[in-house]
């Protein structure tokens, strides 16, 4: 069964890559791509942590709620580890 | 080329210049020459290199992308590689990507694939050249996440409601390529006759492969 | 007034807008410059492309509106130079008032 993940809520300022549209919502790992350098820290001329980064799939409705024209279509995102949390997995549909 | 004879014109892929070396300096061209002068002049850069630069993008084009596309229709096995490492496939045929990380989407007769960057303007330059302005506009990087059939129906694509749309949001590390679906009728058609009808827009997703004529 | 989220200008994502314009354009030498310094100064690690981004969107949703790609492009590259310690902004600002007075358009004062 595919890994189901959340992305984080917070709005903190500064150069981040998670879109604040996908915020909040929860989809399935589509693959995982290895580590990459912290944008967050790259964007600001540090030395950068190696990360995680996983390609999240969400369905529409997921995201923009259950009156979306196509609730089965799907965007897909590619989300670093440390935006990501793991739902409980017994409110799984 | 005569230095002034390109105001009449069109450029080779029929789109008008840019106002260019005749236009009065604006401010940030005048940044740009004594950004460039001092770069050169503290070593950082050459002349040499900044013109080789240039040439390398400007022979990146869609005909490189589409190029790949043929190459997976008529090749499954190649097809298969594609899918599994796009970068790998891309260089496998000669092009030189640089650090591009490509993931190959393919197009069904059930899934459609659109490709955008809501956060900026990533694109897959390294392959394709660089991106038309209407990737970079608000209104394509806003609506194509939230109502993507609307989208691709002002691109003139009506998409059935049993197709599934999957849109892909370039927030990291990684670019992508669409595979179109290859049209019927040209099973008969060599590579090179196939590449000619993978247009830039199908392998963004806002368009399909074009029609043999 | 519209309370703040948090959410910053350039996270588009789902927000309402208008009918995608067509329009295209193929690039001016000066444009195709500002690629290049972006791509070799950033390949010689002088600033990252997160870099580049980051500077843009600090730049404000003004610029966005008001400035085109590469004028905001070039904005965030000096930007970054200026940050890395490439050059200051007095010797930027002293070359800049120099080729002014070379000609009165880009290809007079970029001597071609």
């Amino acid at each position: 069964m595919a890994e189901r993940v959340r992305v984080k809520h917070m709005m903190p300022p500064g150069h981040v890559r998670a879109p604040a549209y996908l915020r909040g919502k929860t989809g399935f790992v589509e693959r995982k791509l290895g580590a990459f350098g912290n944008p967050e820290q790259l964007a600001y001329g540090l030395p950068a942590e190696k990360i995680p980064l996983v390609r999240v799939r969400f369905s529409m409705a997921e995201v923009w709620g259950s009156d979306t024209e196509y609730p089965n279509d799907t965007l897909d995102a590619e989300i670093f580890a440390h935006w990501l949390e793991y739902p409980e997995t017994h409110d799984a549909p | 080329m005569m230095p002034h004879d390109h105001h009449d014109h069109l450029s080779p892929s029929g789109h008008p210049y840019r106002k260019d070396n005749d236009e009065p300096l604006t401010y940030w061209q005048c940044m740009e020459i004594a950004m460039r002068e001092l770069l050169i002049e503290k070593g950082v850069t050459t002349a040499t290199e900044i013109a080789s630069q240039i040439d390398t993008m400007d022979a990146r084009s869609p005909a490189n992308g589409a190029a790949v596309v043929a190459r997976a229709w008529v090749d499954p096995a190649f097809k298969a590689r594609l899918l599994e490492n796009a970068s790998r496939a891309s260089r496998e045929m000669g092009f030189d990507i640089g650090t591009l990380r490509l993931i190959a989407l393919e197009n069904t007769e059930d899934i459609h694939n659109v490709v955008v960057c809501t956060l900026c303007s990533c694109y897959p330059r390294n392959l394709l050249g660089l991106p038309p302005d209407w990737y970079k506009t608000r209104a394509y990087r806003s609506r194509v996440v939230k109502e993507p059939r609307k989208v691709l129906a002002e691109f003139g694509l009506e998409l059935p409601a049993e197709t599934t749309v999957r849109v892909h949001d370039s927030t990291a590390d990684m670019r992508y390529i669409v595979i179109p679906v290859r049209p019927d009728g040209t099973e008969n058609m060599t590579e090179e006759e196939l590449a000619e009808l993978v247009s830039r827009d199908s392998m963004i997703g806002t368009g399909i492969a074009k029609l043999p004529s | 007034m519209k309370q703040n989220d948090g959410r910053r200008w350039h996270d588009m994502g789902g927000q309402a807008a208008g009918p995608v314009p067509k329009e295209d354009h193929d690039f001016a030498l000066w444009e195709k410059r500002i690629d290049a310094l972006m791509v070799l100064c950033s390949a010689k690690g002088h600033f990252t492309v997160d870099g580049l981004r980051r500077a843009l969107e600090d730049m404000g949703e003004d610029a966005f509106e008001t400035m085109s790609y590469y004028e905001r492009w070039v904005a965030s590259l000096n930007q970054n130079l200026v940050e890395a310690g490439v050059y200051t902004p007095t010797e930027l600002g002293e070359r800049m008032e120099e080729i002014a007075t070379r000609g009165e358009t880009y290809g007079e004062a970029a001597h071609g």
